[in-house]
């Protein structure tokens, strides 16, 4: 058969050409322990103030009151999914509001493609909550165990009391930070103040204990043991990057054509016919992510700028001008090591002014709609069975559900107004109508009423769709919506 | 590890797993250990669910699924859930039990929980026959229109909930019958057929105005009894209104003749001891709300 004689000749291609069978690497590979040393400088100045920032938010944010008015919350930052409202500062959204959801998301996303294109992966070295309590975790095991020469020591030592005292305290404080993280996430869905002591007591709803519990987790797992393997093997972002990201992006550049030839220098050795680069190893051993910025752009690495403040120290030392690493697109320093003017970095280009504009006309639409925001709303939800039912005189009437929005924190009287088919009469089941003209329909406060409304006309008429107009008769608020009138046409 | 015993691909210089297909060999890019940490704590997991929950299903010999350490039940569960429900159900239904039906239907809290609560009970013993949202089939009166055999009023139609109609064991059910003319020999097929002509005629369908003018004399003797001199109808009985453009049981001629020849009468079961009182009130407001509430 065909198919033997293709795997007799598959075995004979593999066979190693000196007929002993290969041995192979393991299928799996040890994560190798990284020990970022600590950098001094400007960029790690930066990445500590943006970690105080963001923390601070993250931490701080449910616990600012808002005043919105009686028997609304007063949270300035709430997800109530009880009662189906999402506030945030003045903003109030209901369900039917979702849109500004996804606008928001929308705008998230083009923000994030706006940085990427002008200053490369600014998000994941500094901002992402990875990154974050990553870095957050990393301080607290510098506290603990010293720096990086300390830990490795540390880690290879024997255990004694010592070391053990070490760990665990170490481990105390990443579980207590990795708590408070969980446990200030569950602030966002219900009263902080409230479920914080309900926390305590045993009162919290059963949701809170398990959001807190599973955050407490994560927290601790991926910053103090998975660190960059998760932008390395999870996030989907580094791989994104390739699409985003162009040779005149502003990214942690090692300027090779500065660097090269590198190698170790003695103080008595000149400068000439050798690059800057000492290969003293400092920006590697800064690293969070484990590599060499000198290898090129790579997909581990998170742009966070630590090895520019490592090797700027070190150009300090042995006087040599600061920047051999430094934010640089990789169109100049190819230009440079040809031994031409780089090009001038041009911050507008089609792409960055594509996503501004687009940011700039979703932004634009979101706060109009949000400023123009009515709190008034008349949904209309036609009966599909049955679509329409013949009366005994003929005429043809279909039935609707009106859901009435009522944003104001005070109930109100809506006046409803139904115009269509020729001959329209209509009725509201439980209400008083003589059949035509404004029917006054009350509406409780900050909520949603529904009345059954049956609409009948005259059967032959062309005209098939029915308006329904409501308005505040004190504010003058309107607002109008239509359905369709099935079975006039018959 | 020596370098003649690896298997390096030349182009990547990445050492290769040694499969080999058609010449095409798989490079060998180590996967992280936690990896396959992950992988076996879920089979871990695996092993520990199964000791834990029913996992088991019922194999020959074995007799019963295996039940597991936690006794799981998803049956026990849902019959605890239903039970709950009902308890909370009746403690909120209670209001229903002290108000008239007409309080129901005007007070909007009472109305709008009246009417939640009826379409799902609706939904779920009435749908059946009569259709979601009460559009009706052919034997099975439309409730979402005007048409009404009986009562189309609030307690009418409550009333038609509890006591059925034609149901045989309710004293108090809702009933008529209708001779089946043909069959029991109280007359000819020729006089049946003349009949549904008349019948046709009184909502103006007609075509055999012969047969009218026949049948016109029967009408009167057999049918206005019931169905009125005119063919309007008659509710007290629960006589249909023949002038309409409403017909139960099909309007075309063999329908018609159908009818006469061998009569309907369909059935409806008493509600009152399958449903509580709440319950039939609620559908009863539901109904009324549908369309053609009298």
């Amino acid at each position: 058969m065909g198919s033997t004689t293709l795997i007799e000749q598959t075995t004979e291609l593999s066979a190693p050409p000196g007929g002993e069978p290969p041995r192979h690497e393991d299928l799996y590979a040890k994560r190798k322990q990284i020990y970022p040393k600590l950098a001094h400088g400007k960029f790690r100045m930066v990445k500590w103030i943006v970690m105080a920032v963001t923390l601070g938010v993250y931490y701080g944010l449910p616990w600012v009151r808002w005043n919105r008015g009686e028997g609304i919350p007063d949270q300035a930052v709430l997800a109530d999914f009880a009662s189906e409202k999402f506030y945030f500062f003045f903003i109030e959204l209901w369900p039917q509001d979702i849109h500004y959801m996804a606008g928001g998301l929308i705008l998230a996303a083009l923000l994030l493609f706006l940085v990427t294109s002008l200053l490369g992966r600014v998000w994941c070295g500094y901002t992402c909550p990875q990154t974050v309590w990553t870095d957050l975790y990393i301080w607290v095991e510098r506290a603990f165990e010293g720096d990086r020469a300390a830990r490795m020591r540390l880690d290879n030592a024997p255990w004694t009391a010592s070391k053990l005292a070490r760990k665990l305290g170490k481990h105390s404080v990443w579980l207590v930070i990795a708590f408070w993280t969980g446990g200030a996430f569950i602030l966002y869905w219900h009263d902080a103040p409230t479920v914080a002591s309900g926390w305590f007591t045993g009162d919290a709803p059963l949701t809170a204990y398990w959001f807190a519990g599973i955050l407490t987790l994560t927290t601790y797992f991926l910053a103090g043991m998975m660190r960059e393997q998760v932008c390395t093997y999870m996030c989907p972002w580094p791989r994104i990057q390739g699409a985003l990201t162009d040779e005149q992006a502003l990214n942690v550049t090692y300027r090779y054509d500065r660097g090269e030839p590198r190698g170790p220098k003695r103080k008595s050795e000149g400068w000439d016919n050798r690059g800057d680069c000492i290969d003293c190893n400092q920006c590697v051993q800064v690293c969070p992510m484990g590599i060499d910025i000198r290898d090129g752009e790579q997909l581990e690495c998170i742009h966070c700028a630590l090895c520019i403040d490592a090797c700027d120290e070190i150009m300090v030392k042995v006087d040599r001008p600061k920047g051999l690493i430094a934010y640089d697109t990789q169109i100049a320093v190819a230009a440079r090591n040809e031994g031409l003017t780089p090009p001038k970095h041009r911050l507008i280009r089609a792409r960055t002014v594509v996503y501004a504009v687009v940011m700039l006309a979703i932004g634009g639409l979101m706060a109009w709609g949000l400023a123009t925001k009515s709190t008034i709303e008349v949904n209309i939800l036609k009966d599909r069975s049955p679509p329409f039912v013949t009366l005994s005189d003929g005429r043809i009437q279909n039935g609707y559900t009106l859901k009435l929005v009522n944003k104001a924190s005070e109930p109100r009287t809506m006046q409803l107004s139904v115009s269509g088919p020729e001959g329209l009469s209509y009725k509201v089941i439980g209400m008083e109508h003589d059949g035509e003209g404004v029917l006054e329909l009350p509406v409780e406060a900050f909520g949603v009423d529904r009345y059954r409304i049956l609409v009948s006309a005259d059967p032959g008429v062309p005209r098939r769709q029915v308006i329904f107009t409501v308005r505040d008769g004190t504010t003058g608020e309107t607002d109008v919506n239509m359905s369709s009138f099935r079975g006039a046409e018959q | 590890m020596t370098d003649e015993t690896k298997d390096v691909d030349q182009y990547s210089g990445v050492e290769t797993t040694g499969h080999s297909w058609d010449g095409i060999k798989e490079l060998n890019n180590p996967l992280p250990r936690w990896w396959l940490y992950v992988w076996y704590m879920s089979i871990a997991w695996a092993i520990i669910y199964m000791i834990l929950m029913p996992a088991i299903p019922a194999l020959p010999g074995l007799g019963t699924n295996t039940k597991g350490l936690r006794g799981h039940s998803d049956r026990a569960e849902v019959a605890k859930a239903v039970t709950e429900l009902k308890t909370a159900r009746d403690a909120q239904s209670v209001v229903l039990l002290d108000a008239g039906l007409e309080t129901i239907e005007t007070d909007r809290t009472l109305q709008q929980f009246a009417l939640a609560m009826g379409e799902s009970a609706f939904g779920d013993n009435c749908a059946t026959c009569h259709g979601a949202g009460g559009r009706g089939a052919i034997g099975y009166p439309a409730l979402a229109d005007d048409v009404w055999l009986w009562d189309g009023s609030l307690d009418g139609i409550e009333y038609t909930i509890r006591h059925g109609i034609r149901h045989d064991t309710d004293d108090g059910t809702r009933f008529s019958a209708m001779p089946a003319f043909g069959r029991d020999g109280l007359l000819k097929r020729s006089e049946v057929d003349d009949l549904a002509q008349y019948v046709l005629s009184l909502s103006g369908r007609s075509e055999d105005s012969e047969a009218v003018v026949r049948a016109a004399p029967i009408f009167q003797q057999q049918c206005s009894t019931c169905h009125g001199a005119n063919g309007t109808g008659d509710r007290t009985q629960g006589a249909p209104n023949l002038t309409d453009a409403e017909w139960l049981y099909g309007g075309r001629v063999a329908d018609i003749e159908a009818t006469i020849y061998n009569a309907r009468n369909s059935h409806m079961p008493a509600w009152d001891d399958r449903l509580d009182d709440a319950t039939i009130k609620a559908i009863a407001v539901y109904v009324h709300s549908l369309g053609g509430g009298e």
